[in-house]
């Protein structure tokens, strides 16, 4: 795979909050349809590197590239454009709490895509459907379970057509029996084909699903490769050993 | 049963005072709710020189007695040359005075808005505007609306203030008919039980609109 097939590529990205270097410049290239798994030790930089390359924290330095062309961080209009194209998913979901699940989806839909309310609630009620909640349409997120919840807010990330899914921890703050259904969820993305970047400490999603692992501590890449390369037995790498600490946490994930 | 002269005079006057107090509350407890959103948004979203702007108005205008802005306003604009009817002079002076502290329940209000409804919205590609606009301020309104109802119902007593300015409301009505008959004790008894009506009915139509709004997860559970 070359870079000419690149949807999205991220170059040399830093951040800092205050003195404090939380990523080290960061590089990488996402291909169609291809899932890279972040894991590390917490503090390591993914949720700012998940949060740098959407722009919720702007990065100090660095280019981000949207099928190779650059991205102006100035200008209000691209990050827009930027945002909307790569959709996020948050650890602790942030579905907007004054709206229905249906109206969470529409908002955004209407407001920014400028959709007629008609084709919004008609797209919002199939991407519900997609994940299992058309009964739920009309329940605000406080008569909802965490795990509804997180699938709502794919729903929502869905429906704006993005071509990049980022999602940041997306099971973390769950029941761990409601953490299945999300999963399930993300597994179907990923069969239809779905290009993503995860921070994740689900070792179902990190083995079954993920192309490429990135390991990161301290603020930078420290390893990379296939899952194939990093978790062999005969192969000495951080994240084979991060993963065996995670197995004998929660080995019934495996 | 026929009334004395004394309730003959002093019911129609109050009745009349009263539609005065109702005139001047309404308009000024809409603008200084518009007035309150509006500085409030400014003074919690708003870059340097906004926030300063609406951080000076908040503390010039809780800072100083409304007695003293409106005499200001009805006394002392005329001397450049701004003349404003009493009725103008009490319903500016209480938007401006109300307006002050609405923008201080606003205030508190956008700023109790977790930090993830703006990201989840910027996340979608909403402008800044738009995640204000239609995702921070319709969950602020439901958190301000307790205090906001609270300044409206104050709003409904410091209205008899207007009568300084020669405004004649409910108070100003009641006083001439006491200090005519000189039964002091008796209109403003009466004049009592007229101002618990008018925020009994404040605090219905309050509910009404709280209830309204009621949203799970926002305010109490039913």
């Amino acid at each position: 795979m070359s870079n000419a097939l690149s949807i999205l590529r991220i170059s040399n990205l830093k951040k800092s909050y205050g003195k404090n270097t939380i990523l080290h410049g960061a590089t990488l290239s996402l291909h169609q349809g291809e899932i890279i798994v972040l894991i590390g030790p917490s503090g390591g930089g993914k949720s700012t590197l998940l949060q740098c390359i959407n722009c919720l924290a702007m990065p100090e330095e660095g280019e981000i590239f949207l099928h190779d062309n650059r991205v102006d961080l100035q200008s209000a209009g691209e990050l827009n454009e930027l945002r909307q194209k790569v959709g996020m998913i948050f650890q602790d979901f942030n579905l907007f709490d004054h709206l229905t699940a249906v109206d969470n989806i529409t908002v955004a839909l209407r407001k920014v895509k400028k959709m007629s309310k008609k084709d919004a609630l008609c797209r919002a009620r199939r991407e519900l459907d997609q994940v299992g909640l058309s009964d739920k349409a009309s329940l605000y997120p406080a008569q909802l379970s965490g795990g509804q919840k997180q699938r709502v807010a794919i729903a929502r990330a869905l429906a704006m057509d993005p071509e990049v899914l980022l999602l940041d921890e997306p099971t973390s703050a769950l029941d761990p029996e409601l953490v299945g259904e999300v999963i399930s969820v993300i597994k179907q993305l990923a069969g239809n084909g779905m290009t993503m970047i995860m921070a994740t400490h689900q070792m179902s999603l990190i083995s079954t699903l993920a192309d490429r692992i990135l390991f990161m501590e301290n603020g930078s890449i420290v390893e990379q490769g296939t899952p194939q390369e990093l978790l062999s037995s005969d192969m000495v790498s951080k994240t084979r050993g991060f993963c065996e600490r995670l197995n004998e946490i929660s080995p019934e994930d495996l | 049963m026929e009334l004395s002269p004394f309730y003959q005079e002093l019911l129609p006057s109050l009745n009349r005072g009263l539609i005065m107090t109702i005139a001047l509350i309404v308009p000024s407890a809409l603008g200084g709710v518009f007035i309150g959103i509006v500085a409030g948004t400014l003074r919690a979203y708003g870059n340097r020189i906004t926030r300063s702007i609406g951080n000076f108005y908040a503390a010039l205008f809780r800072g100083t007695p409304l007695v003293v802005q409106l005499f200001v306003l009805y006394f002392g604009l005329p001397n450049i040359g701004l003349y404003l009817s009493p009725y103008m002079a009490a319903v500016i002076g209480f938007i401006l005075c109300s307006g002050a502290y609405q923008s201080e329940y606003i205030r508190g209000a956008l700023l109790s808005i977790k930090r993830g409804q703006y990201h989840g919205a910027q996340a979608l590609g909403f402008s800044f505007f738009q995640t204000i606009f239609w995702i921070i301020i319709p969950q602020a309104v439901r958190k301000a609306i307790h205090g906001c109802g609270n300044e409206i119902i104050y709003l409904i007593k410091y209205s008899s203030l207007a009568y300084i300015v020669t405004v004649m409301e409910l108070t100003g009505e009641g006083k001439t008919i006491a200090t005519e008959y000189f039964r002091f004790t008796e209109v403003f008894m009466i004049i009592g039980l007229y101002y618990l009506a008018l925020v009994s009915c404040a605090v219905f139509i309050l509910k009404r609109i709280e209830n309204k709004l009621y949203i799970p997860g926002f305010g109490y559970n039913r």
